[in-house]
């Protein structure tokens, strides 16, 4: 009983840590909050960030976005629901403490498309249908 | 041992997934792009040169670099050389840090770099020139420079901006060798890049401007603790360019030109990198 009580505890301690660690939201500042995708909901601009998904975020994020092991979904509410500006953040500092990298090295344009990309997978367990397949795997 | 060896490699190539890296099209100078946490970079530097009255040399690094964390990522450098009418040595290894001391991006972006080197004095790498660095250390026949075994701790402070998709790196190194009473020597290297297109391209292509990058690089000695400056080293500038292929690997090449009587005419650079993506990830429970 004791071990299936210990256990139970380290089992929410991890979920509380995983489930969307929104601690990045904190660092955004207000300039880049405001900042809006030039490229959303463009189709061009998505099937481009579909294939930079493909090949820089899928291996740990999973190539349907929805997270590996320890890293997070990027089709949680927190992130569906995250400004343009704030995810934009994100890519460009990263998250070093919590092992997201910055991903400055990549074009601001670059970095726009991955956003529109994201952001068109919608929330899981919403409706898929702006869903598209990463390009890579299609 | 070799059926070992070839059992580890086929297993890296079935279990990871190459992909290009986040990088810039460099082979002296460093950015402050790290290596992606859990990510491995395997990469074969090679340089090619014929210095004036010596003879034509071919060298070869083989580089394993590991994303430690967001903010360090570490690195060990096997190197050995092939000299014309002379003979082939093996020069040594490096063990290679890099700290990113600041967690955010900033206009300029520190990262501290420690390396500790054991090398003969045979090497012909040169990942830097520092010091008095010059022509005359590569006219050394193999036989004589290989039996001087070096231990080097290096330090760099390299300094990196992305603007406007423009990478601007400052490296500025400094080295001690910790087998003699040497004094430090001093070096510097510097590029700038771009890639040729900043947005993806909607489907997949192989010769597209997204893949590839250009760039330009400068470096040289800058004397030591008793002399220091640009005099009695050598320096080197020229043009750089990398090209990710698309789901394989990146390559590079660069001739760098010698600016001064001390450098030699021309080195050619050329480089093959793979980076494996989450190499542990399949050993961790967790992974799906």
């Amino acid at each position: 009983m004791k071990r299936a009580t210990f256990s139970t505890w380290i089992l929410l301690a991890a979920s509380v840590c995983t489930a969307a660690d929104t601690g990045w939201m904190k660092h955004v500042s207000e300039a880049d909050r405001g900042r809006k995708n030039p490229y959303a909901g463009q189709a061009d601009a998505i099937a481009g960030g579909s294939r930079l998904f493909v090949e820089h975020c899928s291996k740990c994020h999973g190539e349907d976005a929805l997270g590996r092991g320890k890293r997070p979904s990027l089709r949680t509410k927190e992130v569906q629901e995250a400004s343009d500006g704030e995810l934009f953040s994100l890519l460009k500092n990263g998250y070093l403490k919590k092992g997201m990298p910055s991903w400055s090295a990549l074009p601001e344009e670059s970095r726009w498309q991955l956003i529109a990309y994201v952001k068109s997978l919608g929330e899981h367990g919403t409706t898929d249908a702006a869903s598209p397949a990463p390009v890579g795997r299609q | 041992m070799k059926l070992i060896s070839a059992f580890c490699l086929l297993a890296l190539a079935i279990l990871a997934t190459p992909v290009a890296a986040q990088e810039w099209p460099y082979f002296v100078a460093y950015s402050h792009a790290l290596e992606e946490p859990g990510n491995l970079e395997v990469e074969f530097k090679g340089v090619q040169a014929t210095p004036k009255y010596g003879n034509a040399f071919s060298s070869g690094t083989i580089e394993f670099e590991y994303g430690a964390t967001a903010w360090w990522t570490t690195e060990v450098y096997l190197s050995g050389q092939h000299t014309s009418n002379d003979s082939t040595v093996f020069n040594g290894y490096r063990w290679e840090n890099r700290f990113r001391p600041l967690l955010r991006e900033h206009f300029i972006n520190p990262v501290l770099y420690v390396e500790y080197e054991n090398l003969n004095q045979a090497d012909r790498s040169l990942l830097e020139i520092v010091g008095h660095d010059s022509i005359s250390d590569l006219r050394i026949p193999n036989a004589a420079a290989r039996s001087v075994t070096e231990r080097e701790l290096e330090l760099k402070l390299i300094l990196s901006s992305n603007v406007r998709g423009w990478n601007i790196s400052e490296n500025f190194i400094s080295e001690k060798n910790l087998t003699e009473p040497e004094p430090w020597e001093f070096g510097y290297a510097f590029g700038v890049s771009r890639p040729l297109a900043l947005k993806a391209g909607s489907k997949d292509c192989f010769f597209c401007r997204e893949n590839l990058s250009a760039g330009a690089e400068i470096y040289g000695g800058l004397g030591d603790m008793d002399s220091f400056g640009l005099k009695e080293t050598s320096h080197y500038a020229g043009p750089t360019v990398a090209f990710d292929i698309p789901h394989g690997p990146t390559i590079g090449f660069s001739p760098s030109f010698g600016l001064n009587d001390n450098s030699v005419g021309a080195i050619f650079r050329f480089k093959v990198s793979y980076e494996f993506q989450q190499i542990f990830s399949h050993f961790h429970r967790g992974a799906r």
